[in-house]
């Protein structure tokens, strides 16, 4: 777990500046940029992953029931995945934190 | 998902070296294309970077967004710095301070990177032969700094550098044609791709991973927030540049031209440019004027494609 | 190579002590007085007299970036640039410290333009000064063979990790033939062990170099490189001694010639060194009471070497090879004016200009400079410097 910037000080640093824990941006949750929020009607879902590989966010996951749903600490709420969703059963509400 | 006929998401690699948490806008289209590439490349990679929106979203300090080895140097210079991971390593595996290992060596960097100030060194490195791919996600302008016009801007685009007023249509030049410009170094493979279309993409990464020296790959990453168009069409737009051919999907491979992706119907460039603010000020007389050059453009291709 | 005495040109020299170095990587660009070195090295792996990857780049600015990206995956690194070369590359020269990538460079020193010229001075290595590189200054070609292996030697070490500038006057060194003790292989392979870079790029043990920094991280990033490249000062002289004890031949981050018991000395950097020792020799012949303090070690600056030169010095004449236009001095003067003033007894610090562009700085003229300096010292006259030689 990186430290948060400000409690950082210079001894800390790696070498160089480098980060070595990788994939450590996954600590930065973007879901708190979000306006609105993806929803899935399960019903219509024909489970296809359409909306999995469009998502820039890499914030869609595939569930056990293989049904996938937006990681909401990642989704940032583009909306890209209801536009592309080719049956339709993914719509967009307004979040309310 | 379109004009494919076999649909197959759930085959794609599942593994993810692109990851969230990264700091692009919504909707970006070239955080996509990123991760496409990124998932065609697997593991065994090593990125060079350039200086742009990419490497500043996936890399403030003390968190990186990557899961492969990746190194930012400076703006102009991701061509000739992965030029040295690969000579280097080239040198320490053949003297065995190095065990053998194939690894794909890419750079990847913004058009403005790529067609303006980094165009030197990519020449250099592409005539040098690194076995080597360059990825130039080209989203039409430099938007990390302000969505300011590159020499890949399309004519009659408003950007924050070349804006549409009284005596001004936006950018008054002509897209710089990149794509040629790495063909005219007689490279093995080059091709167009646009993450719109998602398995072509993903292809051509493979295929340029494969073939031995230097590979380029021009993808076309729609920007909402440069474009202005809302973030859940940046895949549409992408998909209607191909299909008006306002940016057609081809490979250079060996030295013979071929369209990956024949759109049928073409749609009318209109299409395209309606609903992009960027556009928005041009009359009808430009759109058509843009039309009668794309057509021009997409008929000199096939040509060159059915030449060979 | 086993141990032998040569006569050869100093920019061969250096061009086969890479080779002995067992360098993995070359990349450079063609500029006068560089040339030699860069062409040799070709030569070299050419034929197969070493095994390294040559990369020819199209500009200097890619020749660092290029070994940047080598040095970033482990590769031992060489480059060579001059002048405009070094400008060129100066943004990715800033980059190669705090990346603390260990690239070694032959910097065959030479003038800026405008105007253009191929000559040798020193603005070009002043201009980078503060980049945050290890500067070394030799002053004869046994001295830039052996310090090949020294920046190597320190560039790589794990205490260090910091790219290191060799600096060679250009023509009055690099195309002189001189006489040189090449050391054998053996010797050269246990004095720089194999390079093993703790966590280079490789796809085993990802990690990410270069990342982008907010202002909450800027300043501890800074810090760091700061501090390596002070602390870096104990590995230098350390190396030094090493090499000393295999070689018998030692060197020193501040050398000095009779200046024991001297009142007056001239400070140099680079070739000039020995051009002054003449004449202070001549002038102790005639009573006057001079030395001649040599700068060798530029960065880390060398404070504790240079107070204990200045000690009890009544006057130092600093004879500096580049201008700083507008400012107080030439950038030797200022550095030892600003480390000096705050010691008890400093010594007065007068400060000429001359060799630009290799214009000669003969005998005389030290003789000149160093007695003028007295003169100045004595009548008050010591701000700001002296253009010696301009006509006009």
């Amino acid at each position: 777990m990186a430290r948060p910037m400000d409690e950082i000080r210079w001894q800390d640093l790696e070498i160089g500046a480098a980060v070595s824990e990788h994939g450590s941006s996954s600590e930065y949750k973007t879901g708190t940029w979000r306006s609105l929020r993806p929803v899935v009607d399960k019903d219509q879902c024909i489970r296809c992953g359409v909306c999995w590989l469009y998502c820039p966010d890499v914030a869609i996951k595939q569930s056990e029931d293989g049904y996938f749903e937006a990681d909401l600490e990642y989704c940032k709420g583009c909306g890209i995945c209801a536009r592309e969703c080719p049956v339709g059963c993914i719509s967009v509400v307004i979040e309310e934190f | 998902m379109d004009k494919f006929s076999v649909f197959s998401a759930r085959l794609v690699e599942k593994g993810e070296y692109f990851t969230s948490g990264h700091r692009a806008c919504q909707g970006c289209a070239e955080a996509l294309a990123v991760r496409l590439v990124m998932k065609a490349l697997g593991r065994n990679t090593i990125v060079a970077m350039a200086t742009g929106c990419m490497e500043i979203v996936s890399s403030p300090l003390p968190t990186t967004a990557w899961e492969v080895p990746w190194i930012h140097v400076a703006f102009e210079n991701a061509s000739a710095v992965i030029s040295g991971c690969e000579s280097g390593m080239k040198a320490m595996m053949r003297k065995g301070k190095l065990p053998p290992k194939k690894i794909n060596f890419v750079a990847m960097g913004g058009d403005g990177a790529t067609a303006d100030i980094g165009m030197g060194q990519l020449s250099g490195a592409l005539e040098r032969g690194h076995d080597m791919i360059y990825v130039c996600y080209d989203n039409e302008a430099y938007m990390n700094t302000g969505i300011q016009r590159s020499s890949s801007t399309p004519w009659g685009a408003s950007t924050t550098t070349s804006p549409a007023g009284k005596v001004s249509k936006g950018q008054y030049t002509q897209k710089k044609d990149m794509p040629k410009i790495a063909i005219a170094h007689n490279i093995p493979y080059v091709a167009t791709a646009c993450p719109s279309f998602p398995f072509d993409l993903m292809d051509k990464v493979e295929k340029a991973a494969a073939i031995e020296g230097p590979a380029y790959l021009h993808i076309l990453s729609v920007c909402p927030t440069g474009w202005r168009i809302p973030s859940e069409e940046a895949i549409k737009y992408g998909r209607l540049a191909v299909n008006t051919c306002v940016f057609p999907l081809y490979e250079y491979e060996h030295g013979e031209y071929s369209l990956t992706y024949r759109p049928h119907p073409i749609l009318p460039v209109r299409e395209y440019i309606e609903g992009q603010g960027r556009f928005r000020h041009l009359g009808s007389e430009d759109i058509d004027s843009i039309q009668e050059r794309t057509r021009m453009e997409y008929e000199k291709l096939v040509k060159l494609s059915e030449e060979d | 190579m086993a141990k032998e005495r040569k006569g050869i040109e100093v920019s061969l020299a250096i061009a086969e002590a890479v080779g002995q170095a067992d360098c993995d990587l070359i990349s450079a660009y063609p500029i006068t007085p560089q040339t030699h070195i860069v062409e040799h090295l070709s030569e070299m792996v050419a034929d197969a007299h070493l095994d390294a990857e040559f990369v020819p780049v199209e500009s200097e600015h890619s020749a660092m970036s290029v070994c940047c990206g080598a040095a970033a995956v482990g590769a031992r690194t060489f480059t060579s640039t001059s002048s405009q070369g070094l400008a060129l590359m100066a943004e990715i020269f800033f980059i190669a410290s705090a990346m603390r990538l260990p690239v070694v460079m032959a910097l065959a020193n030479r003038s800026l333009s405008a105007p253009l010229s191929i000559w040798n001075d020193h603005s070009d290595t002043m201009m980078v000064r503060d980049g945050g590189w290890i500067h070394v200054f030799v002053e004869n070609g046994q001295e830039a063979y052996d310090h090949v292996f020294w920046a190597f030697r320190v560039a790589e070490d794990p205490a260090v990790r910091l790219p290191v500038a060799l600096n060679i006057d250009g023509f009055i060194m690099t195309h002189m033939i001189e006489p040189v003790d090449f050391e054998d292989d053996e010797l050269i392979k246990r004095y720089i062990p194999e390079f093993r870079m703790e966590k280079p790029l490789h796809p085993d043990n990802p990690v990410s170099m270069g990342c982008f920094a907010m202002p909450e991280i800027y300043s501890e990033a800074q810090m760091t490189r700061e501090r390596a490249l002070v602390d870096s000062y104990a590995t230098c002289v350390k190396a030094w001694e090493e090499w000393a004890a295999v070689t018998g031949r030692q060197y020193h981050p501040v050398e000095t010639y009779r200046a024991d018991d001297a009142e007056y000395c001239i400070v140099t950097m680079g070739s000039l060194g020995e051009t002054a020792m003449a004449a202070v020799d001549e002038l102790r012949e005639q009573g006057e009471k001079v030395g001649v303090i040599k700068i060798r070690l530029w960065r880390p600056f060398p404070f504790d070497d240079l107070y204990r030169a200045a000690a009890g010095k009544h006057t130092l004449i600093v004879l500096d090879r580049a201008i700083s236009f507008g400012g107080p001095g030439g950038p030797v003067a200022l550095e030892l004016r600003s480390a000096l003033c705050n010691s008890p007894q400093a010594p007065v610090v007068v400060n000429y200009v001359a060799g630009l562009a290799s214009r000669d700085v003969t005998v005389e003229d030290f003789k000149a400079i160093i007695l003028g300096g007295k003169a100045k010292s004595a009548e008050g006259d010591v701000a700001g410097f002296t253009f010696y030689g301009l006509r006009g």
